[in-house]
């Protein structure tokens, strides 16, 4: 894991100050008011100020003062329309943030349609030597895979017969992928790039049914009984 | 249609020549005419099995030049009408095997009205083996009850099931049969050897027969007689069974479990 800040983006719920006019003393008042009804409620929350209606220029910078003795953090403008407007409420300390669009059509990514793709499945005995990739899919063995012999899938692998050779699955990098084998005497098994040679694999699953998932980046098996 | 079968097996040293002089014996023995060929070129050995070697002058690969017909180069066996033998030659290399070549004698044998055509595979997975199988209708695999032998045999039946023109056209596949040589129960009781049973587990495929271990094919070898003319050897009589399977009928395998020592055996030694 990667300790490095990033970006990103959320979105949260906050009180605006919608003003119609530049009369700076009347808001204050107006805000003291509502201040004193639930103090606990307005302790250091941030604020932010709607000057959409506003027609004349507006002293941000008393508001702003004024605004903050009330115990309140301005954290931006909206509707601030007109460049000069613009400049003083930055100059004020006042970021301008631009409404997001009205109702909740939220930008959704058209990815590709989520089409499942079909297993690949083998009917023949996989031999030695042989090798076999289920390329962005699941593979499906239903006779054995030799010594010697390897079968790869970008996805799960399941091998109904006796696993002696080779099995790599989340080959493309998926950890969520398992390998399931009806008799397990496999010369390796593997999901997403972490493996296990023969010798490192635990007596007793040998010759069993075992099912292979990866947990905490590390593999996992256990017999199963079907 | 001829039934084109291949000895083949990956592994040296297992057995095939040995296995397509007594199976092709046995077939002609049987009333079947058969051919067999001998694809390794460069070492030919066929002919010394069969004991024929005497009277090869034109050779397979001067048949694929064009500079013998195939009556000429086919050898008619002194022991059997039936059989006739199209050796190797030992001057030339296995390149000069070509596809086109070899689909012409087979078909020239088909018209010739041959049953049966046996093709002696080379070791190994090189052009000349390739060539071997690549026309197979069937194949039997010859192996020893050891891992390194099992290990190659499944290697080629994976070759046969992708690579050889049954697989390329999409045709039915390649009928493959196991033919188990040098098989020593007692020592396979010993833990030394594969068993039957460990062998069929990693191949998975039909069991032809089973030879013994046995001093009378090496003495069938270095006489030039294959070991199916020795009646009442066990290694003669188990490729008569293996035959007999070939062609249809039902025989009971023998050889394969260990024989009790009798007590005048122990004592003095047997």
């Amino acid at each position: 894991m990667s300790n490095a800040p990033v970006l990103k983006g959320s979105s949260f719920t906050l009180s605006i100050l919608q003003l119609f006019d530049s009369d700076t003393d009347r808001a204050l008042a107006y805000l003291a008011g509502k201040v004193s009804q639930a103090p606990a409620f307005f302790a250091q929350a941030p604020l932010i100020l709607n000057v959409e209606q506003v027609e004349g220029d507006l002293a941000f910078a008393r508001l702003k003062n004024g605004i903050e003795k009330l115990g309140l953090h301005v954290v931006g403008v909206v509707g601030c329309e007109r460049t000069a407007q613009q400049e003083q409420a930055f100059a004020a300390g006042i970021p301008r943030l631009r409404p997001g669009s009205q109702g909740s059509e939220l930008d959704i990514p058209k990815g590709p349609a989520r089409t499942a793709k079909a297993s690949k499945v083998v009917r023949t005995p996989v031999r030695s030597g042989q090798q076999i990739y289920a390329k962005g899919r699941d593979l499906v063995v239903l006779g054995h895979v030799s010594h010697g012999a390897e079968v790869i899938a970008d996805g799960s692998i399941q091998i109904y017969g006796t696993l002696r050779g080779r099995a790599l699955a989340g080959a493309a990098g998926n950890g969520d992928c398992h390998v399931l084998c009806g008799n397990q005497q496999a010369e390796l098994i593997s999901i997403a790039g972490n493996y296990w040679l023969s010798e490192q694999i635990d007596k007793q699953f040998w010759q069993q049914q075992v099912l292979v998932t990866q947990r905490d980046d590390a593999l996992q098996m256990e017999t199963i009984r079907l | 249609m001829a039934r084109i079968i291949v000895v083949t097996s990956g592994k040296g040293g297992v057995g095939k020549t040995t296995s397509s002089a007594a199976i092709a014996s046995g077939l002609a023995l049987a009333g079947h005419k058969t051919a067999v060929i001998d694809f390794d070129i460069g070492l030919r050995n066929l002919d010394l099995i069969l004991g024929c070697e005497r009277r090869v002058v034109y050779d397979f690969v001067n048949v694929l030049n064009g500079e013998a017909s195939l009556q000429q180069a086919l050898i008619k066996d002194k022991r059997s009408e039936n059989l006739f033998i199209l050796p190797a030659s030992q001057t030339r290399d296995k390149d000069a095997l070509t596809m086109e070549g070899v689909q012409q004698v087979l078909s020239e044998l088909d018209q010739l009205g041959f049953e049966f055509v046996i093709c002696d595979s080379p070791a190994g997975i090189e052009h000349g083996a390739m060539m071997a199988l690549y026309f197979a209708d069937e194949a039997i695999i010859t192996t020893n009850p050891e891992v390194s032998s099992v290990r190659d045999s499944d290697r080629i039946l994976g070759i046969l099931d992708a690579k050889s023109k049954r697989a390329e056209k999409g045709l039915e596949p390649v009928k493959q049969h196991l033919l188990i040589t040098r098989y020593n129960p007692s020592r396979v009781d010993a833990g030394e050897m594969l068993s039957v049973d460990d062998i069929l587990e990693i191949l998975n495929i039909p069991l032809l027969g089973v030879i013994p271990e046995s001093q009378s094919v090496l003495n069938a070898s270095n006489k030039g007689v294959p070991v199916v003319f020795e009646e009442q050897a066990d290694a003669g009589q188990a490729y008569q069974d293996a035959v007999a399977r070939l062609v249809g009928e039902d025989k009971p395998m023998r050889y394969v479990k260990a024989e009790k020592k009798s007590l005048l055996k122990r004592i003095f030694g047997g």
